[in-house]
C-alpha cells in the first residue's frame, strides 16, 4: 500500500521565528507492510515510528474478558530499557486504552510498538501523535482522538511552545499535555521542573489551541490517504 | 447481602455511595486517610522512616556509601531511589523482576527528587573529581492498600530529613579518606515535595487517596506532588478518563492543603526523635 505524505511546512515557521508556533509537522502513514497499521510522525527534527498490530490473539495470562488487553513497547535508538522507558510507555499505554473503544473488542490484544528515530526534544508529544495516526491507519475503533502537546518555561516565565533540544535545555519547567477531539480535556499530562498553578493553567489553555491544529493535520493527512 | 453485591457488581455498589457522597470506608470524597509516621527506627541505616496511609505501609532507609562521581559531574552527589514491590504486600505481585508498577514508581521518585530540587547535590561531594556520597535509599512496601506512590514519597521525605552523615575529610599527605563518626551532619533540604494521588471514577467523580479496591474500579489516576510555596513540581496524569480543567483545579487546591498538613506531621515528628 503506497504511503500518504502530508505535511504542514507552509503554515508553521520555523523555531527561530516564533516560540508560540509549533514546529512543522510531517507524517506518512502505512509504511510498514506486515503491519495493521503504522505511522511515521515527526515535529521539526524529533522523527518517531509506531506499528499497531491488532485486534488479534492474546496470551491466556493477559486475557481480560470484558475488553481489549493494550500493550505498548517503547523502543530507543541506543541502550536497553530502564525505568524511564517504563514510565513513557505506561503514559502511552493508558492514553491508548482510555482512547480505544476497548468494549468493543473483547479478549484480543493491541499491540503498540514505538520507535524512537530522532530526539529533538519535546519527544513524548511526538510519540502520542505518531500512535494516534498508527490507529487511525489501523483502523482501530476509537472514542476520540489523542493529540499532545509540549510547553516549556523559561526563566522568565516566558512560555515556548514545542521546545527543541537546545531550548530545553534552558527550561525551569517543561510540560507535556495530551487532549481529546471531542471536548478538548485534559487526558494525559507529564511534568518536570517547578511551577505555579497560575502557570500551569495558562500553559493548559495555550497548549488547547496548539492541539486543535494538531487534529486539523491528522484529518488532512486521513483525508488525503483516503481520497485517493 | 452487602457483600454479595459487592462481589457481584462492584461498580454499581460504589455508585451507590458515591451518590450521597460517601465512600463505602467512611471518607468523604476528597478525605485522606490517616497516616502515621515513625522516623528513626532502623539504627544500621543513616535515615528511616516508616509511613501508614491508612492500611498502606512503606519503609524507607537510607544508606550512605562513597564513591568516584559520574566523570560528566565530578563535584555532584548521587541519590539512588528504589522502590520494592515484594510479593509480601499484595498478591498481585509476584516473587521475580521487579513489576512494571514497582519501575514506574521508582522512577517517580528519581523525578520528585531531581525536579523539586529538594537536595542539591553538590552538598554531598567530599572531593570534587574523587569521592562523593551516594545516598542508596530504598523503599519496600509492606502492605499494598492503593496510593504507595504517596506513601512512597512522604517516607522518603521523612527519611532524608533523618539522614546524620560522619564527616569525612581526604588527608592530602597519604590520599586516604578519614571518617570523624564524632561529628554528624545532617543533610541540608531545600523543601519538601508532598505527593497527593487522586482515581477518577466513571469519568466523571474524583476521589482524593484511592484504597486499592479503588483503584482496581478507578478509570484513571492523578497525582500532584507540591512543595512549599504552593509550587507545583510534578503533575503526573498517565492517560485515564479526561479531566476537565476546574477539576484539576480543584485537585491542585486539594493537594496544597494536604501538602501542608503532611509538612506539619514530619516537622512534629522529627521533634520526638532522639537522633
Amino acid at each position: 500500500m503506497p504511503a500518504h505524505r502530508s505535511t504542514m511546512g507552509s503554515k508553521f515557521r520555523t523555531r527561530s521565528s516564533s516560540p508560540m508556533e509549533l514546529r512543522p509537522m510531517l507524517s506518512e502513514v502505512s509504511v510498514l507492510s506486515r503491519s495493521d497499521g503504522s505511522a511515521s510522525f515527526s515535529q521539526g527534527d524529533c522523527c518517531a515510528l509506531a506499528a499497531v498490530y491488532g485486534p488479534g490473539e492474546v496470551k491466556v495470562a493477559k486475557e481480560l474478558s470484558d475488553k481489549a488487553s493494550v500493550e505498548v513497547v517503547f523502543k530507543m535508538k541506543v541502550g536497553l530499557p530502564g525505568c524511564k522507558e517504563k514510565i513513557q510507555e505506561r503514559i502511552l499505554r493508558n492514553t491508548c486504552e482510555t482512547a480505544i473503544a476497548a468494549t468493543l473488542y473483547p479478549r484480543t490484544a493491541i499491540d503498540i510498538v514505538i520507535q524512537e528515530m530522532h530526539n529533538s526534544g519535546s519527544f513524548l508529544a511526538t510519540c502520542i501523535n505518531c500512535v494516534c495516526m498508527a490507529m487511525l491507519d489501523a483502523c482501530v475503533d476509537m472514542k476520540y482522538l489523542v493529540a499532545a502537546v509540549t510547553c516549556g518555561l523559561n526563566s522568565e516565565g516566558e512560555l515556548i511552545l514545542d521546545p527543541t533540544l537546545e531550548q530545553e535545555s534552558d527550561l525551569t519547567a517543561l510540560m507535556i499535555f495530551a487532549y481529546e477531539s471531542s471536548n478538548f480535556e485534559v487526558i494525559a499530562t507529564y511534568t518536570t521542573g517547578s511551577f505555579t498553578s497560575d502557570q500551569f493553567q495558562i500553559c493548559l489553555i495555550h497548549c488547547r489551541e496548539a492541539s486543535k491544529h494538531i487534529f486539523q493535520f491528522f484529518r488532512d493527512t486521513m483525508a488525503r490517504k483516503l481520497s485517493k | 447481602m452487602a457483600a454479595d453485591f459487592k462481589t457481584a457488581q462492584p461498580v454499581e455498589y460504589y455508585r451507590k455511595f458515591v451518590e450521597k457522597d460517601v465512600r463505602p470506608d467512611g471518607r468523604e470524597l476528597g478525605e485522606i486517610r490517616p497516616t502515621m509516621i515513625n522516623i528513626g527506627s532502623i539504627s544500621t541505616a543513616e535515615g528511616s522512616a516508616l509511613v501508614k496511609l491508612g492500611n498502606t505501609t512503606v519503609l524507607c532507609g537510607v544508606k550512605a556509601e562513597v564513591t568516584n562521581p559520574k566523570s560528566e559531574e565530578p563535584d555532584k552527589g548521587i541519590i539512588v531511589p528504589n522502590v520494592d514491590l515484594p510479593a509480601l504486600c499484595s498478591p498481585r505481585f509476584r516473587p521475580g523482576p521487579p513489576s512494571e508498577q514497582a519501575q514506574v514508581v521508582s522512577q517517580f521518585m528519581v523525578e520528585v527528587i531531581q525536579n523539586s530540587g529538594c537536595i542539591d547535590p553538590k552538598d554531598l561531594c567530599i572531593k570534587a573529581g574523587k569521592h562523593v556520597w551516594v545516598l542508596y535509599c530504598d523503599l519496600v512496601c509492606l502492605d499494598y492498600d492503593g496510593n504507595v506512590t504517596d506513601a512512597c514519597v512522604l517516607a522518603l521525605m521523612a527519611a532524608l530529613k533523618n539522614v546524620s552523615l560522619p564527616k569525612v575529610t581526604l588527608n592530602e599527605e597519604s590520599g586516604n579518606l578519614e571518617t570523624h563518626m564524632q561529628e554528624k551532619w545532617g543533610l541540608n533540604i531545600l523543601c519538601q515535595p508532598v505527593a497527593t494521588t487522586f482515581a477518577i471514577f466513571d469519568d466523571c467523580i474524583v476521589f482524593a487517596d484511592p484504597t486499592d479496591e479503588e483503584e482496581n474500579l478507578a478509570t484513571g489516576k492523578v497525582t500532584i506532588v507540591t512543595t512549599e510555596e504552593d509550587k507545583i513540581c510534578f503533575v503526573h496524569k498517565p492517560g485515564g478518563s479526561p479531566l476537565s480543567d476546574d477539576k484539576l483545579q480543584n485537585c491542585l487546591q486539594r493537594s496544597f492543603i494536604r501538602a501542608r498538613e503532611a509538612r506539619n506531621l514530619v516537622e512534629t515528628t522529627l521533634v520526638n526523635v532522639d537522633r
